[in-house]
C-alpha cells in the first residue's frame, strides 16, 4: 500500500521506509504542511476531503508515470484528509532512485501532479469565514470535461 | 439508475453528497446541464466528471449502472 489516504497524522518515517532499496542512492522526502497565512489572510484551520477510492487510483497513476520516466525509482504518498491545524502535515511524498538529481525531480513532478489530477479539495476556514479552494484562481477551465494533455503535462 | 457523487462547494449547493437519477444514454455534457439546471449550480464548466472512478470527455455516453463523480478543480497537496 505505497498510495494512501489517511484520516490520522501521516507517520512520515512509515512512508520513506516503503521506498527503501539497495538499488538507491538517494531517498526524497517532500512534506507539504498547513500554512498560516496566504496573501496575508489568516488561515485558522483546514479541512481536507477527498473521493477516496478515486484519490488512491490517482496517485498510484502517478506513481506509474513516475516509474515509467524516471528508472529506478520506488515512490509512496500518503494524503490526509479531515480537519487540519496549522503546521499539520497534509502530505508525504517520498522517492527513491540510484540518483539524487532524479529523486529531487520525480519528487516534485509528485506534487504537481497531485494539483492536477487527484480529488482532493480543501476548505479553508478563516476568521471571517470559509471558502472550498479550486485551482488557485479558478483560472482552469476545463471544456471538454477533463484535463487537457497539457495541462497535465506543464 | 446511476448515483451521482458531489464533492466540495457542489456538495455544499446540492445540498447532499449523492443523488440517484436515470442517466442512461446521455452525454456527460447532456448530465451536466441537466443537474445544474435542478440544483441550480453555477461553475459546472470548470468542473470535471468521472465515471466509474476515471475522468470522462464530455461526450461520453453513460451507461446503466455507472457511478458519475463531478469532479471541482482540485486543491489537495
Amino acid at each position: 500500500m505505497n498510495f494512501e489516504i489517511a484520516k490520522d497524522a501521516i507517520d512520515i518515517q512509515s512512508v520513506i521506509d516503503k521506498v527503501v532499496q539497495r538499488d538507491a542512492g538517494a531517498i526524497t522526502t517532500f512534506i507539504g504542511t498547513v500554512r498560516e497565512l496566504t496573501k496575508g489572510k489568516k488561515t485558522l484551520y483546514l479541512v481536507y476531503e477527498a473521493y477516496e477510492p478515486m484519490a488512491v487510483k490517482k496517485l498510484e497513476q502517478i506513481g506509474a508515470e513516475i516509474k515509467e520516466r524516471w528508472e529506478g525509482a520506488e515512490v509512496a504518498i500518503t494524503h490526509r484528509v479531515g480537519k487540519l491545524d496549522i503546521t499539520d502535515v497534509a502530505v508525504v511524498i517520498a522517492v527513491s532512485t540510484p540518483h539524487r538529481a532524479d529523486a529531487y525531480e520525480a519528487n516534485r513532478y509528485a506534487i504537481e501532479r497531485i494539483k492536477e489530477i487527484v480529488p482532493i479539495w480543501k476548505k479553508e476556514h478563516w476568521e471571517d469565514g470559509q471558502e472550498w479552494i479550486g485551482n488557485q484562481l479558478e483560472t482552469v477551465a476545463y471544456p471538454t470535461g477533463k484535463p487537457e494533455e497539457a495541462d497535465l503535462n506543464e | 439508475m446511476n448515483k451521482i457523487l458531489f464533492f466540495a462547494h457542489l456538495r455544499d449547493e446540492a445540498g447532499e453528497e449523492s443523488i440517484s437519477l436515470d442517466a442512461e444514454g446521455k452525454t456527460v455534457e447532456e448530465l451536466k446541464q441537466m443537474v445544474a439546471e435542478q440544483y441550480q449550480m453555477k461553475r459546472l464548466d470548470s468542473v470535471m466528471t468521472a465515471i466509474n472512478e476515471e475522468f470522462a470527455p464530455g461526450d461520453e455516453v453513460i451507461k446503466a449502472g455507472d457511478v458519475i463523480a463531478f469532479i471541482p478543480p482540485v486543491s489537495g497537496g
